[in-house]
């Protein structure tokens, strides 16, 4: 890899940071709380874990083992699961919030920080992902301009 | 040379990885081998077809019409809860993008440190505590994920599947999260109906006798005689699986941890996920939530296709370079950077300069599949044609 790809490369990742999981209370979806080093001088230590907070409870509220699940599970078997075809489960009625509560915290506390959260189920439910926002300005900026670096970039991809 | 890109949108399941068949647009989720399958539908559609032909219109008249009726029901559930088996995804974890592989590499190597030059760097193992017991989670080569806990890597379907259970060539899918509750209650369902079938069979077969004779009841309901030996040899098969079924609920285990033997032992982990309650677990398996896919199989995708150049290209206009740029950018599912260790096979090693993926290491494997030789992706021929166009 040449050295400016490598630092192509290492610059896209410093601007990315994936919170994990937490695994400690078993296989329900819940992310780690711990504010991570890359972010200090980014975000407020107290937003970002309410953010990542209210996430849990949001997901806890979906995977709650209780009446209402018993209910659904229930009656979705006595209808063959059929009845799943015209009704929303409880977990996408959540998970409809919870894109509604990203999009606001992107939009109200991220965004002005240069920050922006990705929803955890486009990762697979692995990661909250957090990115740097400008990297999307940057790779149009660079689009644009391909026409006056076109010779540098191709000269580039050569050495590949 | 100049290569010129065309932009379609492509649905997301087009480009997945893995070896899975996608049918309705990316409704449908099966395996490839479906042979299996088809067998199952055929018995069952066809043994059913045969009860109601010879046996449910003597039965219904000289019994009851409830007979047919409820046969019926039964049928229509189990013929649900196989098709819902069969076609839903099971479960897959989706791969690592390049950024989120690359990020976890990174972790891996800082976590173990400088390895000298010529030792074997440490195998990819994290450790997590869940309910106070100590639970290792394995790194997936062919995903670049490390596998949360109770998920597993099918060598058939070539996914990680989250609690993955087995991969069933019955129903022709795997059998993990989301479709487990399906196929158990298929298996119990499947077996009221054997037992139900083979009770009439047997039932009709005595009243007939009454009247004609053993000999000529048999020579007048051919099919009686077809069905019994279906459900006879069924019998066995699916009640016992049903049975070891229930009991894994009730120990919340998967097949995969029984077959391992993860939980049993004196001097292994106790099972961290049961509630040491009967009840508790089943309903916990039974009537959990009905959890979303996380494979956006219908999404849209912009997919960067090199054009022929003797077709009139809508964007010739562009410069070819901004827009390969553009295209690796767009391109969503591009390989990471294959780190070679212990695990990788010796003749993989010389073509690792490539960006192919590589079918995961044989510790992986969990059910006896035949050996396939690792099948290009699609992502990887779309990556290579980019790839090659920059390079004109």
């Amino acid at each position: 890899m040449s050295p400016d790809i490598q630092l192509e490369h290492s610059a896209s990742l410093a601007n990315k940071v994936f919170i994990q999981r937490d695994y400690s209370e078993g296989t329900t979806c819940k992310f780690q709380t711990k504010f991570p080093s890359e972010l200090e001088s980014r975000i407020e230590r107290t937003l970002f874990e309410d953010t990542v907070k209210t996430l849990n409870n949001y997901y806890a509220e979906a995977e709650k083992i209780g009446g209402q699940s018993y209910l659904e599970g229930c009656l979705a078997c006595a209808t063959a699961y059929l009845i799943f075809l015209c009704m929303e489960t409880r977990y996408e009625k959540v998970l409809k919030k919870i894109a509604k509560y990203i999009q606001e915290q992107n939009e109200k506390i991220y965004a002005p920080r240069g920050l922006l959260i990705t929803d955890p189920i486009e990762r697979g439910m692995r990661v909250v992902s957090f990115e740097c926002a400008w990297l999307c300005v940057y790779a149009c900026k660079s689009i644009s301009m391909g026409e006056k670096d076109g010779g540098r970039r191709e000269e580039v991809s050569k050495q590949e | 040379m100049s290569a010129v890109m065309i932009t379609r949108k492509v649905r997301k399941w087009e480009k997945l990885p893995g070896k899975n068949t996608f049918c309705c647009d990316g409704r449908v989720m099966m395996a490839r081998q479906k042979g299996v399958f088809y067998l199952t539908l055929f018995l069952i559609i066809g043994t059913c077809s045969l009860f109601f032909a010879f046996e449910c219109p003597y039965l219904a008249v000289n019994l009851s019409p409830a007979i047919p009726v409820f046969a019926a029901l039964l049928f229509l559930f189990v013929m649900a809860m196989l098709l819902r088996t069969s076609f839903s995804d099971p479960g897959v974890l989706p791969r690592a993008l390049p950024e989120e592989a690359t990020f976890i590499e990174m972790e891996i190597e800082a976590a173990n440190g400088n390895v000298p030059a010529g030792q074997r760097p440490p195998p990819r193992i994290r450790n997590v505590q869940i309910n106070n017991q100590i639970v290792k989670l394995k790194y997936c080569y062919t995903c670049k994920i490390f596998r949360p806990p109770r998920a597993s890597h099918c060598s058939i379907c070539d996914n990680c599947v989250d609690r993955f259970d087995h991969h069933c060539p019955w129903v022709g899918n795997c059998v993990g999260k989301r479709n487990y509750r399906y196929f158990y209650l298929f298996t119990l369902s499947l077996s009221l109906l054997t037992i139900y079938i083979f009770t009439f069979d047997i039932v009709h077969v005595v009243m007939r006798s009454v009247d004609s004779g053993f000999l000529n009841t048999l020579k007048e309901t051919p099919g009686t005689v077809l069905e019994v030996l279906v459900c006879f040899f069924t019998l066995w098969s699916v009640v016992g699986l049903t049975g070891f079924h229930t009991y894994l609920i009730s120990l919340n285990q998967t097949t995969n941890e029984d077959i391992k033997g993860s939980w049993s032992g004196k001097n292994r982990v106790q099972n961290p996920y049961s509630h040491k309650n009967i009840i508790k677990n089943c309903c916990e398996v039974l009537c959990g939530p009905a959890y979303p896919s996380v494979l956006d199989r219908r999404g849209l995708m912009q997919e960067d296709s090199p054009a022929s150049e003797t077709s009139p290209p809508s964007s010739s206009s562009m410069n070819s370079v901004p827009q390969t740029t553009h295209a690796m950018l767009c391109l969503q599912k591009t390989t990471a950077p294959l780190i070679p260790n212990e695990h990788t096979p010796d003749d993989v090693k010389p073509s690792i300069a490539d960006s192919a993926e590589k079918t995961p290491s044989p510790k992986e494997e969990e059910s006896p599949a035949p050996k396939l030789p690792p099948l290009a992706s699609p992502e990887t021929d779309a990556e290579t044609s980019i790839i090659k166009d920059k390079a004109h």
